[in-house]
């Protein structure tokens, strides 16, 4: 069975180089086979040819074989109309019986799934095809109007087609219902007036909704033009703008308006407003709602705000409505906080179910072919740029395979290595030398603040801000020394160099973060001050700022200075490339400063809300004006999954640690604060569940709950040991499934075997049957 | 708005809404794009089931298709007559695979079928070819093509015949997350509907909204 020259001859009688002249193209080939002959072109669905033809040549098949093999289940699968409706037949007669796979004894042997749906006998006549579309539309008739909405709108027929079914089942159901005796009674009409008026209404808000979709134009526009890789990055922007939005919420109606309205007593704002509190932070800005100081300890009542005689406020205290603020403060935290893990933790799991599949290592370069076109584009020089990336990706792969087939010599892989561990080395070493400046450099300006209490208190405010300052050029300044790096491992592929330059630009920004912890958490509250959490929350807000105007400072030099420079004195034509993995990790950096900061600011989320709404649209002007789409290779899904998992691991994590440890084990100061009189921010739970078990006798078990559950360690321990069972069982799962998966694609490399062997035998006997003396006597 | 419609009748309207996986709105919407390619072509009125095709050169005009390398079989695929000249249902129904809604089996579907230049139900190597040199505007060399026409059958091909078929075909393309998103077509033009209501009155909505 040579598969090339079967499939020479059969391919070019169905080939088709040109439209117009394919009829008269075939015709002359038809003439000439008869002439031969051989025999003419059968399409499937036509009937076999009657009575011997000659089969003279050894290398050609034989008519019979070639329609044997026009009309094989696998080639007409596709194509035919009737193998298209017997698949959807069974398909609707499954989703009836609401069988979800068949049974093991009645699994036909040897039959890929989509055949075996099928149902497929071979040489299906027309009226057959009849037969099984009046099948098809009893069965759909039979299903409820959503779920045979679904089914005509899967099928793979035309649309002309699925209205002539659409039009059948309706015609049933139309005589069905006028068989319906009697009229509908009129509360039943009022019901479903009412059924459909709401269905109308929902339907509009549904739609209005869509169109209220957060960007939904902006986003459009940009993966028009720039591509998906791209758009993931504004994409990720969007999910980090929703969850300051949820915290900011949270924040703003149980902390900050409460707070607001009933202002503590004796807190007079004693400073003017000068311009530089909007970068500093400090100075009237200080004993606002803004920072935690700000914050009274005690429940919040209507009398006593405004009246400052306490003996009254005893009294009345039973008229109004106590709000804790304390509590309402570390509940507002501690839940917003939850729900975002796991938001966060779904939106992992769900990316990560998205892009990796069981044993998808193999096949990079068929996906490459088939799904790297990306059809949103539709700009003529963006075309041209994807067809440009495409061709330059089809080569890196071929350089790449070539080079594993032909392994380096071991002089040369012993040089990479030595390459490879000098830059890892250099980035090492430069890590440590900007964390141990930060170091030096706050233990300096902490000094040099607390020192000169006498002198001018707007230069001593303005000195606070070299610490951001320098903290942010740092982190502006060595990614691009990362990049050209990059110069140094210039034969690894393109993948391992990005995946090492967001590694180490990731590890700079966390270290001097953790840092940073530990100076606030550690030496800030060694110094003698009023209001170590609101100098902390300060200091966070001043970050913030100065995160915002270095990237303003980077979009503006990074990318338009870079082009008008290319332009006019470079003279190339090649505009900046938006550097996806450095700015999605500086909207890390800034939520990670955010998220650290909402506890002693709860402002900061709003600040980041605006942040996020101008970095958006600044981020826009300069993409469209300035930038060109990445050259290099990018798996958007790959890297959506990896910019969510950074910022679930490090980002979040390490806040939620930094908090946790600050709720657990700091001291709050004594002066200021809603937990001013506590050991712990963590005790004033504590305190108002023992408060509420002194107040009322009933509520024992709910003290006797959180004593025995929540602050016992067997409990954790027991929940970890769950979760690790659940883990193994499901890697077990993943485990067989990959057993599988090798086991049946051995079984269809069999398959085809067997075709093959089969295809050969039939070959063998029709030549048997035709070189038998009687014929050939006959053709004489 | 809108029941006071005079394009279609209120059946054919509702066998679109079941058909593909347009609102209303929607299928109003791409039938005056439609109109638009060819306005003395296509009558207002489609109530009473003309039968107009538009031919290949219009269809190929418009934004979404004018650049695109596969334009010729994108509107070879959707056609009945299958030289491109389409019919608003044939219209319709590209639209309607391509949009967002339409699933990935669908869509993997006809992605195989476009890429299928022969018409042979199976993805040979010169379709393979032809594939490659349309994507990279010819500017691989003849040997690279070969290369990787050659591992792309050596990978995807399951039951060993030499090319792929359409279960190897959606084997391979479950494998790939970013399928679903690449095969869309952009609304820009859609969007701008919904922004200038000044457009929409052009078209002379009858009935208030």
């Amino acid at each position: 069975y040579d598969e090339s020259s079967a499939r020479n001859s059969f391919h070019h009688l169905l080939q088709e180089p040109d439209r117009s002249t394919r009829e008269s193209y075939e015709s002359i080939e038809m003439q000439d086979e008869l002439d031969r002959g051989r025999v003419e072109v059968r399409g499937p669905d036509s009937p076999p040819p009657e009575g011997p033809y000659l089969c003279e040549y050894d290398d050609v098949f034989c008519p019979h074989t070639l329609n044997v093999l026009s009309a094989m289940p696998s080639r007409t699968i596709g194509r035919s109309r009737g193998a298209i409706i017997s698949q959807y037949y069974n398909r609707t007669l499954k989703l009836r019986r609401k069988k979800s796979r068949p049974t093991l004894q009645n699994m036909p042997r040897s039959s890929r799934p989509s055949i075996r749906e099928c149902d497929w006998e071979p040489g299906v006549m027309k009226d057959e095809e009849e037969e099984r579309r009046r099948l098809l539309t009893k069965e759909l008739q039979v299903l409820s109007s959503n779920q045979r909405v679904r089914m005509l709108q899967m099928m793979p027929l035309s649309l002309r087609e699925k209205r002539d079914l659409h039009v059948c089942c309706n015609e049933r159901e139309c005589r069905n219902r006028l068989h319906e005796k009697g009229e509908i009674h009129c509360c039943s009409q009022i019901k479903y007036s009412l059924i459909k008026g709401f269905r109308h209404s929902w339907f509009e808000f549904l739609s209005f909704l869509h169109m209220l979709q957060l960007w939904h134009y902006p986003l459009k526009q940009i993966g028009g033009r720039f591509g998906t890789s791209v758009l993931s990055y504004f994409i990720f922007l969007k999910t980090l703008l929703l969850f300051s939005v949820f915290l900011f919420i949270g924040n703003l109606f149980f902390i900050v308006v409460p707070q607001a309205v009933y202002p503590p007593v004796d807190h007079h704002n004693n400073q003017t407003f000068t311009g530089l509190e909007l970068f500093t932070g400090a100075g009237y800005f200080t004993d606002t709602v803004l920072y935690y100081g700000y914050y009274s300890n005690s429940t919040l009542t209507e009398q006593c705000s405004v009246n400052a005689n306490s003996t009254q406020c005893a009294k009345d205290l039973s008229h109004t409505l106590p709000y804790n603020l304390p509590l309402a403060y570390i509940f507002t935290i501690g839940v917003a906080f939850f729900i975002t893990c796991i938001a966060l933790v779904y939106s992992m799991s769900k990316s990560f179910g998205d892009s990796y599949r069981v044993n998808s290592a193999s096949g990079d370069l068929a996906v490459k072919v088939f799904c790297s076109w990306d059809f949103k584009v539709i700009q003529k020089r963006s075309i041209k740029v994807q067809s440009d990336n495409i061709c330059t990706q089809l080569k890196e792969l071929l350089a790449d395979l070539q080079r594993k087939s032909s392994p380096m010599s071991l002089r040369k892989r012993f040089g990479k290595i030595v390459i490879e561990f000098f830059a890892w080395m250099l980035a090492l070493g430069s890590v440590l030398g900007c964390t141990f400046a930060v170091y030096r450099c706050s233990i300096l300006l902490l000094e040099n603040y607390n020192d000169k209490l006498s002198q001018n208190t707007m230069l001593k405010e303005a000195s606070l801000l070299a610490l951001p300052l320098m903290v942010s050029s740092i982190n502006l300044l060595m990614p691009y020394v990362y990049n050209a790096m990059r110069i140094l491992e210039r034969d690894e592929s393109p993948e391992i160099q990005l995946y090492a330059a967001i590694c180490r630009n990731l590890l700079l920004k966390m270290t001097v973060l953790g840092m940073l912890c530990y100076h606030w958490l550690v030496q800030v509250t060694r110094q003698p001050q009023k209001c170590w959490e609101t100098f902390v929350g300060q200091e966070l807000y001043r970050f913030v700022i100065m995160d915002f105007i270095f990237i303003i400072l980077d979009t503006i030099f990074g990318e338009l200075v870079w082009r008008i420079i290319s332009e006019t004195w470079l003279k190339s034509k090649r505009k900046p490339e938006f550097d996806i993995a450095r700015n999605v990790l500086e909207l890390i950096y800034g939520q990670t400063l955010a998220w650290l900061g909402v506890l002693f600011c709860p402002l900061l989320a709003g600040i980041q809300i605006i942040k996020l709404i101008l970095i958006f649209y600044i981020k826009k002007t300069s993409l469209v004006m300035n930038c060109q789409s990445p050259r290099k290779p990018w798996r958007a899904s790959h890297m959506t999954t990896l910019f969510i998992t950074l910022l679930c691991f490090p980002s979040f994590l390490g806040a939620a640690v930094s908090i946790s440890y600050t709720i657990w084990w700091m001291k709050p100061s004594e002066e200021c604060g809603p937990f001013r009189t506590l050991t712990t921010i963590y005790e004033s739970g504590k305190v108002w569940v023992r408060r509420l078990e002194k107040s009322n006798p009933r509520f024992y078990w709910f003290s006797w709950i959180h004593r025995h559950l929540v602050e016992n360690p067997l409990v954790i321990f027991t929940a970890a040991g769950i979760l690790l069972i659940v883990i193994y069982f499901h890697a077990e799962v993943v485990d067989g499934q990959r057993k599988i998966i090798r086991l049946l694609r051995e079984q269809i490399a069999n398959e085809g075997e067997d075709k093959k062997f089969l295809i050969n035998k039939l070959q063998d006997s029709y030549k048997k049957i035709n070189s038998s003396p009687g014929k050939r006597a006959s053709r004489e | 708005m809108g029941n006071k419609q005079t394009i279609f009748t209120a059946e054919q309207l509702d066998a679109y809404q079941d058909c593909t996986f347009f609102t209303r709105k929607e299928i109003l919407r791409l039938f005056h794009r439609y109109r638009d390619l060819a306005p003395q072509l296509v009558p207002p009125d489609y109530t009473s089931k003309p039968d107009v095709k538009i031919p290949y050169e219009l269809i190929g005009s418009m934004p979404e298709l004018k650049d695109n390398p596969f334009r010729q079989r994108i509107a070879e695929v959707f056609s009945e007559d299958g030289e491109g000249n389409m019919t608003l249902d044939d219209f319709l129904d590209m639209f309607s695979v391509m949009s967002e809604m339409a699933p990935k089996d669908l869509k993997a579907c006809y992605a195989f079928k476009i890429y299928d230049f022969n018409n042979d139900d199976f993805i040979c190597k010169s379709d393979l070819e032809k594939t490659l040199n349309k994507l990279t505007r010819n500017e691989l060399t003849p040997e690279e093509v070969r290369l990787v026409c050659e591992k792309v059958i050596d990978e995807a091909d399951l039951d060993n015949d030499g090319r792929l078929s359409l279960e190897d075909f959606q084997h391979m393309i479950i494998r790939a997350p970013d399928f679903l998103r690449r095969t869309q077509a952009s609304k820009t033009r859609r969007e701008q509907l919904i922004r200038e209501p000044e457009l929409l009155n052009k078209y002379k909505f009858s009935g208030s909204k």
